[in-house]
């Protein structure tokens, strides 16, 4: 079948509203794009680097500098520096939770991922009942937290059909994330009224010409819409909400640098909202080799982890599965505070037959149990909840 | 007369209130031990109510639980906190937590009034952890509570008795025990708050983040009771620079 998206003239202004999409009034898009377009990380020296350090509140120009290449060589004092703030705020708290994708069918062309419409997976979307059994499943492994995550199709996965899974979890879990593709306040606000607490959107990328080339169809092409998500959740009710760029698609340090910057003004202008970070790098997927992360090492991406948490030092932290066992056992003694266990990013499988593919392979498939004795031999403590919904 | 803490008719002898959040679980018996502690204080939203990593089955017996209301960014929720805290059994004790600041995590002192009205009426213990502000101080004693409990410094930071004058204000304007909570980073300065007539000392950070959890949880015990003997007895007079043997104004008089 020929995609007629890869012809740029055959594809949607993206930065243009579809209908039913809500507008709301904020104009924080156009503050991150400047203060990103701003950013010259190449102005900075070693000098700019030791101030950061030095300061007992990091700015918005002391985060600039420590996402620098300037500060590459001071990482081993960043990752001190990041440790003790993660100690201060978090004490040696590690949160655990695991992911449950219930389905993987998916209206919109990002040409990086394996759930993408046009690539050809098994398509799966779990039943009530089937929902239920893999929350059993995870519910005995002794977590309380569960992350609710779907491929973006509001025709296959509606905004009802997430609402009766959360109300679901409610029933085996104290605390609920979801990850799902953008919606109206409204919706938000259902959710929240179904037991979810958490919304957490990636931006992928905040260069919004990059962005373009990358999403060529569907909701998701709609940048404005996918940025103002968090705000939208916010407003609808959700109690925090969860940023990411995917590092690696773009300029890493720019989009790091507008993640950081984007979850800045919205605490700033809702000042309850509780913050949280992924750090997702690009790993390989499912029939795509196009794109490789050749710029984002280790040392890149713990650079980025220990700037966001020394600018906002009260956020929480998620380490991805992407990464490997030796990277989170690690990452978790210094900045991380959050992390999966007994992850399965296909559709069902836990009790019984795997139904749907997964959306990229992962780099750490232990058990709970295994993460969680890390963590305790890491001399951290394990927590299954901490987040109470009323 | 045996010195006591009195929290609405309930009498402790310990004056040192203990965190459990921020250090591992199977440290807390220890250091509730070694801190003498009979009083813990437990977030609510960290209760789990599974068998994996659940808070409640590392506390020991005997010591009253001190839940608080975490979590809460107002009043009413705060209220439907302590009403979990008691459907759990955890008693009736509750330390108030209104915060709707996730940077700072500064209490909202007016909802915190609110809460501390609601649940003083429904026969909690209640224990309103605010801003030392006096007037709020006075609303919170008139609507019920068993104490105040006043920030010494943010939540975490260790930094110590920074709202100092304001804390003396409430211990010499308010007829209630004055417990500092919050920011206490060093036994010293938990020493500093009860030579200053604090009825009580609340830490958590700065003892889970020491390096041997049970001895600085001993070492804040001593401190403690060191400044309450202190205030007890009285302290001396404080003579600044040189002796002020002579009466350089007055002493025409005896001429």
């Amino acid at each position: 079948m020929e995609i007629k998206e890869l012809d740029p003239k055959n594809r949607v202004n993206h930065m243009e509203y579809m209908p039913g999409m809500e507008v709301i009034d904020s104009d924080m898009l156009l503050q991150v794009t400047e203060l990103m377009e701003e950013y010259d990380y190449d102005k900075y020296t070693d000098a700019d680097v030791k101030a950061a350090l030095n300061h007992d509140t990091v700015t918005p120009e002391d985060f600039k500098a420590l996402l620098s290449p300037a500060a590459l060589p001071f990482l081993e004092e960043i990752a001190q520096r990041a440790q003790e703030e993660t100690r201060k705020h978090f004490g040696n708290s590690i949160m655990m939770f695991t992911p449950l994708y219930i389905a993987n069918y998916c209206e919109n062309y990002c040409i990086y991922c394996g759930f993408n419409c046009h690539n050809s997976i098994h398509r799966a979307r779990l039943t009530r009942d089937e929902i239920e059994h893999e929350m059993q499943a995870i519910a005995k492994t002794g977590l309380q937290e569960v992350l609710i995550l779907t491929g973006e199709s509001r025709k296959m996965s509606d905004v009802k059909y997430i609402g009766e899974a959360c109300a679901l979890a409610k029933k085996y879990f104290k605390v609920i994330g979801v990850e799902v593709y953008p919606m109206n306040s409204d919706e938000y606000a259902y959710l929240h009224k179904c037991g979810a607490d958490y919304v957490t959107v990636f931006q992928e990328t905040y260069n919004s010409d990059k962005y373009e080339t990358l999403h060529l169809a569907g909701h998701k092409r709609i940048f404005p819409y996918r940025f103002y998500a968090q705000e939208r959740a916010i407003l609808g009710g959700m109690r925090g909400v969860g940023f990411a760029a995917l590092l690696g698609l773009s300029d890493f340090r720019k989009d790091a640098f507008a993640t950081g910057m984007h979850a800045y003004l919205l605490q700033r202008k809702y000042p309850h909202a509780e913050i949280a970070f992924s750090c997702p790098r690009l790993r390989p997927i499912i029939n795509n080799d196009k794109i490789n992360p050749k710029d984002v090492h280790e040392a890149q991406l713990l650079q980025v982890i220990c700037a966001y948490r020394l600018f906002m030092p009260f956020a929480s932290i998620t380490i991805s599965t992407r990464e490997c066992e030796r990277f989170r056992n690690n990452v978790i003694k210094i900045a991380a505070t959050k992390i999966s266990g007994g992850v399965d990013v296909g559709i069902g499988g836990r009790d019984g037959e795997k139904k749907g593919d997964e959306q990229f392979e992962i780099s750490d498939g232990r058990s709970v149990e295994e993460v969680y004795k890390a963590i305790e031999d890491a001399g951290l403590q394990p927590v299954m909840s901490d987040y109470i919904y009323v | 007369m045996e010195d006591k803490l009195i929290l609405k008719g309930h009498e402790f002898t310990s004056r040192f209130i203990l965190g459990s959040g921020k250090y591992s679980l199977d440290l807390i018996k220890a250091a509730v031990e070694q801190a003498g502690a009979q009083i813990i204080t437990l977030a609510l939203r960290r209760a789990a109510t599974g068998d994996v990593a659940n808070i409640l089955d590392y506390i020991p017996k005997g010591v009253t639980l001190l839940p608080n209301t975490s979590g809460a960014r107002n009043a009413e929720e705060a209220v439907r906190i302590a009403h979990l805290a008691r459907e759990l059994g955890c008693g009736d004790f509750i330390k108030i937590e209104c915060i709707r600041d996730s940077k700072y995590l500064l209490p909202d002192n007016y909802e915190t009034a609110k809460a501390t009205e609601q649940l003083a009426k429904e026969g909690f213990v209640v224990m309103p952890y605010m801003y030392p502000d006096l007037n709020a101080a006075r609303d919170m004693a008139n609507a019920g509570a068993a104490c105040i409990m006043p920030l010494g410094a943010p939540i975490g930071t260790n930094k110590g008795l920074c709202t100092k004058d304001f804390i003396k204000i409430l211990i010499d304007e308010i007829d209630l025990p004055i417990i500092v909570d919050a920011g206490i980073g060093k036994p010293s300065q938990a020493c500093e708050a009860m030579e200053m007539g604090a009825a009580a000392v609340m830490a958590n950070t700065a003892i889970a983040t020491a390096g041997d959890v049970a001895v600085m949880a001993q070492a804040f015990k001593k401190a403690i009771e060191a400044g309450r003997s202190a205030y007890l007895c009285g302290m001396g007079r404080v003579v600044e620079g040189k002796a002020s043997a002579s009466s350089p104004l007055t002493g025409f008089l005896r001429d």
